[in-house]
């Protein structure tokens, strides 16, 4: 297969608060192949969110992080460049989906001003008007019935499945070449959240855009995958093709994982330990050469 | 779309912010009432007799008491009341005992001159407090927000005639920038009066000369009473937007690499702007009370001059009019800032429609 579109080479976080230090990241790998989604699974606070942000280069605003290793985007080494260059590539070649849709639109701008601004970040020199055209494809591409009305609603006068068809629509409106969903629809309800889902492995199969799709939750990642990641306290304790790591966890932790998906057939709560030496056991790694 | 005439009539005298105007301006008008209430009783309920005050120490018992007689002050306070409601209708507030003329008069000449200094002063309160509260969030934690917050700390904690004496002292007598005292330059003449404001009656005579003295007379007492609002609107504006810095909306446009200095100005300042406004609103109207104090310091002929001197002579009738006026203009300051609140925040302006 071809070069990958991304990837993370031994990264480390640590976060420096009044002199302690806390380390998140314990030198994680992972890659991801042109028009492959590959999903990051873990609890929270395991550091999945955090990696999303060092990708798109927003922790690294931050004075306390600290943070090491190598990560390269389509063959550019990211750390190497300058800050104004790693901004030029968010919202173009990089795009993120939020967890929650409705509150991460701004709710005193209608849908339309941040579309232009979404748009511009693409083509600097868009017109008012052609950005508009624009944004009414590519709503009714995320299947939204009344794409005029929508551009001029604000956030909170639309339902949350809506305002997540917008963030699919904004997230690939510049055509990137990798699309970071964090935990997207999260806050939805089952149903919506399905059917947004459906739509965005679709629309991103169309395009062969790359994603990393980070979740907690087994079931969505499990349809949406091609290849998963679990991360487990800031280490990927394994890796493997979806359907290998569904029929057959190898790693403790996955084994514990998948064991405490509540069941719709009932049989309580389920009780994953939160302490397990076995969870802190080596990498499984199952990443097959004829894969790759 | 295609509703009957009277219909859509209906809509637009019932949108939010027709709903929003009418209610409270009924609730204005109900303070109002009560505010009359209360300064008409106080007024007449502390020590001192007007009359007496009025006449002087010479006049004889019998001048005091014919005074009394025309002033109503021997009759039942709900009777003085209702007086002053029946005159109050037909726009009159009765006789000033301190220039001899009617209030309507009095307040017409001397309130214009406040306005006008108060207006100037909310516009440097908004057009620096908001700013260097902007700048201030947007870098948060260096060394700019905290010149900026010490500065604002500053300016709130000591009051506005303080800074009165600071300024007159620094930019008048050590380095004489601006006018010590007065509103106008005393070689000048005085152009028609149209609105009483001088700022724009010197531009309606077209007298330039006229206009630049009277702003450089404006610049040091205006600024002098906004401090502690530039202050209070910096602080105010920082902190609202430092907590929208953590919104996940901030965090969608930082994710889109959207130009920082837009995602303050627009992103982040236009949501935080609605708590700040109710704040600087009332601040505005509190730059009214304030005025009284910088006025004095900078010999400024306007209503506050007139207020102090009217209640020390009590001066019944003086007192309750300037009182009224100034509850008014606070009144009329706060409709304002509602209705910008409502212009500014689509929730409130769609509130109520499908």
């Amino acid at each position: 297969m071809s070069k990958p579109i991304l990837s993370i080479d031994d990264l480390k976080l640590t976060f420096k608060i009044y002199g302690n230090q806390v380390d998140v990241l314990h030198g994680i790998s992972l890659h991801i192949a042109h028009g492959e989604k590959v999903a990051l699974v873990g609890e929270s606070g395991s550091g999945k969110s955090v990696t999303a942000r060092i990708i798109l280069g927003l922790l690294q605003e931050l004075t306390a992080a600290r943070i090491s290793g190598s990560l390269q985007f389509e063959g550019v080494d990211l750390e190497k460049l300058s800050r104004r260059d790693r901004r030029a590539l968010r919202g173009t070649r990089m795009s993120m989906i939020f967890q929650d849709p409705t509150s991460s639109l701004n709710p005193v701008y209608p849908i339309n001003t941040q579309f232009y601004d979404v748009l511009r970040r693409g083509n600097a020199k868009i017109s008012v008007k052609d950005a508009r055209m624009r944004a009414l494809s590519l709503l009714e591409d995320v299947s939204i019935p009344e794409p005029e009305r929508v551009l001029d609603s604000y956030s909170f006068q639309m339902s949350g499945g809506m305002n997540q068809r917008v963030m699919i629509a904004m997230a690939l409106a510049n055509e990137p070449s990798l699309l970071i969903a964090d935990e997207p629809g999260t806050a939805l309800d089952v149903t919506v959240q399905a059917q947004t889902l459906h739509l965005m492995r679709d629309l991103v199969e169309r395009r062969g855009t790359s994603v990393l799709f980070i979740s907690h939750n087994l079931g969505v990642v499990r349809e949406f995958a091609d290849r998963v990641y679990v991360i487990y306290r800031g280490r990927i304790v394994e890796q493997a093709p979806t359907r290998e790591l569904f029929h057959n966890p190898g790693h403790a932790y996955t084994k514990a994982l998948m064991a405490a998906v509540p069941r719709i057939t009932g049989g309580g709560i389920p009780d994953l330990p939160a302490d397990n030496k076995h969870f802190e056991d080596p990498m499984v790694d199952r990443f097959r050469e004829d894969v790759q | 779309m295609h509703l009957p005439h009277f219909l859509r009539v209906t809509r637009i005298i019932m949108s939010p912010v027709v709903q929003l105007l009418v209610k409270r301006l009924s609730i204005s008008i109900i303070v109002l009432i009560g505010v009359s209430m209360l300064i008409f009783t106080i007024a007449r309920i502390i020590p001192g007799d007007p009359a007496r005050i009025a006449l002087g120490p010479n006049a004889t018992a019998e001048q005091v008491a014919n005074l009394r007689d025309k002033l109503h002050l021997d009759e039942p306070i709900y009777i003085q009341y209702a007086k002053f409601v029946s005159d109050f209708a037909h726009g009159d507030l009765g006789i000033s005992l301190y220039t001899n003329r009617p209030v309507t008069t009095d307040i017409a000449q001397f309130l214009p001159a406040t306005l006008e200094l108060v207006f100037v002063a909310g516009i440097f309160m908004i057009g620096f407090g908001i700013p260097l509260g902007i700048l201030s969030a947007r870098y948060r934690g260096r060394v700019a927000d905290n010149i900026i917050r010490v500065v604002s700390l500053l300016g709130v904690s000591a009051p506005s005639f303080v800074w009165a004496v600071i300024l007159m002292l620094l930019f008048a007598f050590f380095l004489p920038l601006f006018p010590i005292a007065g509103q106008i330059s005393d070689t000048l003449p005085v152009p028609p009066r149209i609105t009483g404001f001088l700022l724009i009656d010197s531009l309606l005579a077209g007298d330039f000369k006229v206009f630049a003295s009277a702003a450089h007379h404006i610049v040091l007492p205006a600024f002098a009473l906004a401090l502690s609002g530039i202050g209070q609107a910096a602080r105010l504006t920082r902190a609202n937007m430092v907590e929208t810095y953590d919104k996940p909306y901030i965090e969608m446009a930082q994710s889109y690499g959207f130009p920082e200095k837009r995602i303050a100005n627009r992103y982040a300042f236009r949501p935080s702007l609605i708590p700040s406004l109710t704040i600087i609103g009332l601040d505005f109207a509190a730059m009214l009370g304030n005025a009284f104090l910088v006025e004095a310091v900078y010999a400024w002929p306007g209503l506050s001059r007139y207020g102090v001197q009217v209640i020390l002579r009590k001066d019944l009738n003086a007192i309750v009019g300037t009182v009224l006026v100034i509850s008014a203009t606070f009144l009329v300051v706060n409709i304002i800032v509602d209705l910008l609140i409502a212009f500014i925040n689509p929730r409130i302006r769609y509130a109520g429609r499908s």
